[in-house]
């Protein structure tokens, strides 16, 4: 009985359970409104299907994610995400409307390779606000959440871009291997960053910094250099992400591209078990919390419920996942639920957990 | 940071300001040089109405950001105010459509945003999360509110509310709306209670040491609720200041306006670790703000991007100094 108990408490005190089983049951919820939304169809070589397009239109929420959960492993935050991916979509579309042969390969990689560079400029600027001048990460990336906004809108002088080229195209709408190039890319990045942290030592040096960058520092590790370097990956992951967006629509909007995707991916890597004071991070939890966000996204559409009430349901479904996290609204659960129970011997250790 | 400068006081030279006033000073500074600039520029600038339509235009942008200064000063955030703005002003153009009286929707919107802060500032103090993930889901809530509502803008035709938005207090040439005037009594209230009052000790407080504060014996859980629950106060009353302004409820209106708001305060010299910070500041903080917009509107040349990115430029500006500052005073 304890034994059963003690591990029922283990899976479901794991940090992914609770998103995890949101997710199944608004997976569920959809399949039984729809019973076709689970299906998965092979046509032309090329999958397609419900599950398909949430795991496709995640995919850059997942990019803006991913950077984001290493800049908040070092107990840092990123609000410059939507603007650098605002930046980076509007530099590779202006380039692209520039040229007189828009389907050439040779001009998109030369775009591409132009937003991000810009892109990985923007992130030395973060990186150098908040690493070399010491300035808090929250108010350094606000000043460019702001200005990279007007930089955006600046270069494409308050138009809309609209660009006419395939090949950029495929960034966003494409196929490779019957999977459609977005997720190839959020996955290839995914398993690019996994590997890079957790199979070096990066991971933990970066975990090191978030839980305290002195003592880091002094048992060796350059810390100003590994916060520079988040801020720099998170910039760059941004721009992959807006170059998705525009793909998407092969134009750029410097207001509308990469809208909230801040707050979206913030949310994300919460929902995933990252804690935003630092130290920590989980990328496997960060995908898992945009693959919720967009399902929860997918199924209001898919619902028919009104798509402007959506924000309701995301207000409902942050809080509730953020209290089931909370220790302190667990320990106050756990309390009240074993007093009966057991009143002897596990109580007096949780009391002491509570905090004051 | 108390003991040097009273050793040090026979040698101190009489110019020299304390530190913690350097960034209020140099907005005002700033302020000043950029009015200067606009005067010199163009002609009618020089026309006082021109002071007094900045507050007629940001005057619920000044009492949105008074509340922030309380959240900020306790060191948090509130990331809700935009979206309560326009819940308020939502709910009091529906409220208004189906024949409500005035008096009763007045006190129903006013209501609304304190219980939502409320709710905001229980979490955070008893659930212990993030004030930041706490009020973005205000933030989606409110929104939502909003759009739920209507997805179109309601016209307000209401008699109080018109009469009360078009009415003209008339000094001198010139005249002010009552929104302004509002904004102000608003502005003056807060510096009272946050220089004067046992709360506003205690805001200063906590946001210089929560732990500290909480040794000493100070209501932390209270203090933490009650800025919260202010800001919301102050995102509803600048609710109807928009109506009164824009004689309408949109659910889109004011979509970003929790930016501008924190760009004020900081802009105004309010550390946003918390502990430091002035109302007066917070109030240079918005005038400057919209100096810029007014200078951009006489120029005509230049597009409304450029207000984003000189807010951007001058957040740097204002916090490099801040950092400068508190390097100075270790």
């Amino acid at each position: 009985m304890s034994t059963v108990r003690a591990r029922a408490a283990g899976v479901t005190g794991h940090r992914l359970f609770w998103p995890l089983v949101v997710l199944v049951l608004l997976l569920m919820a959809n399949a039984i409104y729809r019973p076709s939304f689970l299906s998965v169809e092979l046509k032309n070589g090329h999958l397609y299907g419900s599950l398909i397009d949430i795991v496709r239109l995640s995919a850059p929420l997942i990019l803006v994610a991913l950077g984001m959960s290493l800049v908040i492993a070092t107990g840092g935050i990123d609000l410059s995400v939507g603007a650098v991916a605002a930046v980076a979509g509007a530099v590779a579309c202006l380039y692209i409307s520039e040229q007189p042969d828009q389907n050439s390969l040779g001009v998109v990689l030369t775009a591409v390779a132009l937003g991000f560079g810009v892109a990985l400029l923007l992130g030395a600027w973060n990186g150098i606000l908040v690493a070399g001048i010491g300035i808090q990460p929250i108010i350094a990336t606000l000043i460019l959440m702001v200005a990279g906004r007007g930089l955006a809108q600046l270069i494409a002088e308050g138009q809309i871009i609209t660009i006419n080229s395939g090949p950029y195209k495929v960034i966003g709408v494409g196929h490779l291997l019957t999977l459609p190039f977005a997720i190839v890319i959020a996955l290839a990045v995914t398993v690019l960053v996994a590997v890079l942290t957790r199979r070096t030592a990066l991971g933990m040096i970066i975990e090191s910094v978030g839980g305290n960058a002195e003592a880091s520092r002094l048992a060796g590790i350059r810390s100003r250099r590994i916060t520079f370097l988040v801020y720099v990956v998170s910039a760059a992951c941004a721009a992959i992400a807006g170059f998705m967006m525009t793909a998407n629509v092969s134009s750029a909007d410097g207001n509308a591209v990469g809208l909230w995707v801040e707050l979206d991916a913030i949310l994300a890597v919460v929902i995933g078990g990252t804690a935003l004071a630092g130290g920590r991070f989980y990328l496997g939890g960060t995908v898992v919390g945009a693959l919720l966000i967009q399902t929860l996204t997918t199924s209001v559409y898919a619902m028919n419920i009104d798509p402007q009430t959506s924000l309701l349901f995301k207000a409902v479904v942050v809080i509730v996942v953020c209290l089931i996290q909370a220790p302190a609204f667990r320990a106050r659960f756990r309390r009240r639920r074993s007093v009966p129970v057991t009143p002897v011997e596990p109580v007096g250790t949780e009391k002491e957990q509570v905090p004051a | 940071m108390t003991t040097t400068p009273l050793a040090a006081r026979p040698g101190r030279a009489w110019w020299r300001v304390p530190p913690r006033h350097v960034p209020v000073l140099a907005t005002a500074a700033l302020l000043l040089v950029m009015y200067s600039i606009g005067v010199s520029q163009y002609r009618a600038f020089s026309n006082i109405q021109v002071v007094f339509n900045v507050f007629i235009d940001n005057g619920f942008l000044l009492v949105v950001a008074v509340g922030m200064t309380f959240v900020i000063l306790t060191g948090g955030i509130d990331l809700s105010v935009g979206s309560v703005v326009a819940m308020t002003a939502m709910v009091s153009a529906s409220l208004l459509g189906n024949g409500l009286h005035p008096a009763v929707v007045l006190v129903i919107a006013l209501l609304i945003g304190p219980v939502l802060g409320f709710a905001m500032g229980c979490v955070i103090h008893f659930f212990d999360i993030q004030p930041f993930i706490v009020t973005l889901a205000g933030m989606f809530f409110a929104r939502g509110v909003c759009t739920w509502i209507s997805t179109t803008s309601i016209p307000i035709t209401d008699g109080f509310w018109t009469s009360t938005a078009q009415h003209r207090i008339h000094l001198g040439e010139n005249f002010v709306s009552v929104g302004a005037l509002i904004a102000v009594a608003v502005v003056a209230v807060a510096a009272a209670v946050l220089a004067y009052t046992r709360l506003g000790r205690n805001v200063y407080a906590i946001g210089g040491n929560q732990q500290s504060a909480l040794l000493m014996g100070l209501p932390v859980g209270r203090t933490k609720i009650a800025v919260y629950t202010i800001s919301g106060l102050c995102s509803a009353i600048g609710g109807i200041l928009l109506s009164f302004y824009t004689l309408s409820g949109a659910p889109l209106i004011a979509v970003g306006m929790e930016l501008d708001v924190i760009a004020a305060v900081v802009i105004g010299g309010t550390l946003l670790t918390g502990g430091s910070g002035y109302i007066f500041g917070t109030l240079l903080g918005v005038l400057v703000l919209s100096i810029i917009q007014t200078l951009i509107t006489f120029d005509g040349t230049l597009n409304s991007w450029w207000t984003k990115i000189v807010i951007g430029g001058l957040l740097f500006v204002f916090i490099l100094l801040q950092r400068l500052v508190g390097i100075r005073t270790k």
